[in-house]
């Protein structure tokens, strides 16, 4: 899969404007225990040997670029392709671009040096784990201009609703795109296109003011292009609201789901961070929970994620919680339903309480 | 480029008291932990005493251990200019040979050293858990203007016998060096750690080398040599957490020293991290049925039993109603349903099938489980333990 670049498209994703996100994009809201939502995406690029990744971002990436770092952790250190951060740097006094399409005519030499033929374009909500080459295969196989990855639920959820749905038709071709639950593919975000035709579409919709590349340069030309959706069969979720990212962390402490997202042959890749194992003492009580390495327990946890170098005094109970790194919860502190943002300090007999649909969040750095 | 001071550490050994533990696997390159390999803390120690000139001698069974070791990356060693080097045995046009000792390996690599033209040469081993900063040890050598310092610790006056024992002025300055001494005068040992004056340590490494009856080794030959020469001496009293994990038993014992309440040697201080490797496994996964009593737990592990004072590496597996108590257990293993483990060390990859039962009683040495343990093996151990 030598002839693919990735693209890993911030723009248009949903923010889900809460604490969360306050100084961080949503791609880089911490996740099970020691990764990042980006993570995902990143490391399956990696793994499909695409060695050359882009991103574009606008906004609140400081944290995005310090996890990144220089792309090592994915193997992406390279002489020939590497990982490219591309942050708004726009100084063409003549642009008229608008939307997503200001990055690719700012960078449309980026894309144009690289020799790679196509482009993998994927956003950051779309949780799996897998590898690319049957996407890939399925593309050529169907001689298509753009191929859509796809999945179905059995089960429509919250989450569902605001994503786009593909209208398929029996020989597997999109015809249309819609919002609504009347098509069943649910568009991960994820599609192979080739580079050539990428560059002509942009220019074709800078032309017209358009601000929307997959809207209005793939969707809006499903007449005159081969749009092909592939099915994805593999276990996934789609993370773009709090109410989805807290389920789906807790989804985790199922072993049967735990398995299926972290694969002990196909880990997950993030930063690495060489933290001692977690240390359990004799007043520890922990039940159905994940944690992560540094973490000190000498209280009760339950039902909950701790991310790494948590500490849990003795007395402290959590339950049905997401804990992020470093956060210190104080003797007789009780959590429950909660999202606690890094750095966080829980005072001594502290209570909070959220509720399951709508559970309580403790924005970062802040002593409670 | 010249650099005041180079580091050798020496990691060839075979650890063969270690049995089981080093049958395919270089002693500094045996797990330890929880998530390090022994090697990790002198390499770690190095960086946090900004010593970036670090040549690792390696020779019995380093296949492993290389590959850990790689160019050097988690102690930041992988440097344009210095950084880390594998030294291992080569051969030239005149033949080659192996390491013969300790000294005979830095002789066969005085090429790799005088590279760097140092003026200070310090000998570390791999063998050793402690956090030691080296550079205190270099402006202690420095300071008494010595031409070889060696770093010791007290040990209690019953274990002297069991160490190369120095006696010191009060000064410090060594007169007199007493290997596994009967009646030691002093309780100071020999750490292993030494400094030398580069240009003083190369004649004597010369000479040594065409000596037909010498072992080549530092305790043995050099320093009493250089002694006997009245050569300056000194040294240098490391106070903390020191263990040579040169026995199953000490291995074991290393490990509860982690667990206590107040530790003797933490893993996890900030000022002094341990850096090793990480496989990017997932955060660990505590079920419903587990209990967790006085344990270390690393990323990967799947625990649905009951820990109890032990230790266990990534990706470890322990199935519901399994009991697993004062044991070590080693990457990758799987711990059926219904086991009973005690004072048992599990090698990597090892599967105890449901319903075995293998304990070391107090007074013997833990048990080492190196291969998966058929219905057979768990026959014997249980009617061992019976014994």
């Amino acid at each position: 899969m030598h002839t693919v670049m990735g693209l890993i498209n911030l723009e248009h994703e949903h923010d889900f404007s809460n604490q969360l996100t306050g100084s961080r994009c949503g791609a880089a809201i911490p996740f099970g225990g020691r990764y990042r939502l980006i993570d995902f995406t990143l490391s399956n690029m990696a793994k499909s040997n695409i060695n050359e990744v882009a991103i574009f971002t606008r906004s609140k990436y400081r944290s995005l670029l310090d996890h990144l770092g220089s792309g090592a952790d994915w193997d992406l250190d390279r002489r020939q392709g590497g990982l490219f951060i591309l942050p708004p740097d726009w100084n063409d006094p003549h642009d008229i671009s608008q939307g997503d399409l200001k990055h690719f005519h700012n960078n449309q030499d980026y894309f144009e040096r690289s020799s790679a033929e196509y482009v993998l374009v994927s956003g950051s909500q779309f949780i799996t784990n897998t590898v690319y080459h049957d996407f890939f295969q399925h593309h050529l196989d169907t001689n298509a201009d753009v191929t859509l990855l796809t999945t179905t639920y059995d089960e429509l959820l919250p989450e569902h609703k605001q994503c786009m749905k593909a209208c398929v038709d029996e020989d597997g071709t999109v015809y249309s795109v819609k919002q609504d639950s009347t098509c069943k593919h649910i568009f991960s975000g994820v599609y192979l296109i080739r580079k050539s035709l990428l560059l002509e579409l942009v220019e074709e919709c800078i032309a017209n003011y358009k601000n929307h590349f997959f809207l209005d340069g793939v969707i809006a030309n499903s007449d005159r292009l081969n749009i092909q959706a592939y099915n994805y069969q593999g276990d996934s979720s789609i993370i773009n609201s709090v109410e989805s990212y807290y389920r789906q962390n807790m989804a985790l402490l199922d072993r049967q789901s735990y398995k299926q997202l972290f694969e002990k042959n196909n880990p997950v890749l993030t930063k690495v961070g060489n933290q001692a194992p977690t240390k359990y003492s004799e007043s520890s009580i922990v039940n159905r929970s994940i944690v992560a390495t540094g973490c000190v327990i000498d209280g009760q946890v339950e039902n909950s994620v701790l991310f790494r170098g948590v500490h849990v005094s003795e007395g402290a109970v959590i339950k049905d919680s997401i804990i992020m790194q470093r956060c210190v919860i104080e003797p007789g502190a009780y959590l429950e339903n909660v999202i606690i943002d890094k750095d966080v300090t829980i005072t001594k007999d502290q209570v909070l309480k959220g509720a399951k649909e709508h559970p309580f969040i403790i924005a970062k750095r802040e002593k409670v | 480029m010249k650099k005041e001071c180079v580091t050798m550490l020496l990691a060839g050994g075979a650890g063969t008291r270690l049995g089981a533990l080093t049958k395919n696997l270089a002693k500094p390159a045996v797990p330890f932990g929880g998530r390090y390999r022994i090697i990790d803390f002198a390499l770690s120690n190095c960086l946090h005493s900004r010593m970036h000139t670090v040549g690792v001698l390696t020779q019995y069974s380093p296949l492993i251990l290389h590959k850990h070791i790689g160019v050097g990356k988690p102690w930041d060693l992988d440097q344009k200019e210095d950084g880390l080097t594998i030294l291992s045995p080569y051969t030239v046009t005149n033949g080659g040979n192996w390491y013969l000792g300790t000294a005979d390996s830095i002789t066969k690599n005085i090429n790799y050293i005088e590279q760097y033209d140092p003026e200070h040469l310090i000998v570390i081993s791999g063998d050793h858990i402690y956090h030691m900063d080296y550079d205190k040890l270099l402006q202690h050598h420095k300071q008494k203007e010595a031409e070889a310092t060696i770093s010791v610790l007290e040990v209690p006056w019953e274990e002297t016998s069991r160490f190369g024992i120095l006696n010191t002025t009060d000064n410090l300055r060594i007169y007199d060096f007493e290997e596994k001494p009967v009646n030691a005068k002093s309780n100071l040992a020999s750490m292993g750690i030494y400094v030398f004056n580069w240009k003083t340590l190369r004649n004597y490494l010369e000479e040594d080398a065409k000596s037909s009856t010498s072992s080549h080794d530092f305790g043995k030959d050099i320093i009493p040599t250089m002694l006997a020469d009245n050569c300056r001496l000194f040294a240098y009293r490391f106070e903390g957490y020191w263990k040579d994990v040169g026995t199953i038993e000490s291995y074991w014992e290393a490990h509860m020293d982690l667990l206590k309440e107040e530790q003797p040697f933490s893993l996890d201080s900030d000022s002094w991290r341990t850096y090793s490797h990480d496989s990017n496994l997932a955060p660990q996964l505590i079920e419903e049925t587990a209990t967790i009593n006085r344990s270390l737990v690393n990323n990967g592990c799947i625990i649905a039993g009951k820990l109890d004072h032990s230790i266990l590496f990534e990706n470890v597996e322990v199935e519901k109603d399994s009991i697993i108590n004062q044991s070590i257990i080693h990457p990758g293993a799987r711990i059926g349903k219904n086991v009973e483990l005690e004072r048992v060390i599990v090698q990597e990859n090892v599967t105890i099938p449901d319903h075995t039962k293998i304990i070391a009683q107090q007074d013997e040495e833990p048990i080492v489980l190196s291969h998966t343990v058929g219905q057979k093996d768990a026959d014997a151990a249980i009617s061992h333990t019976i014994q």
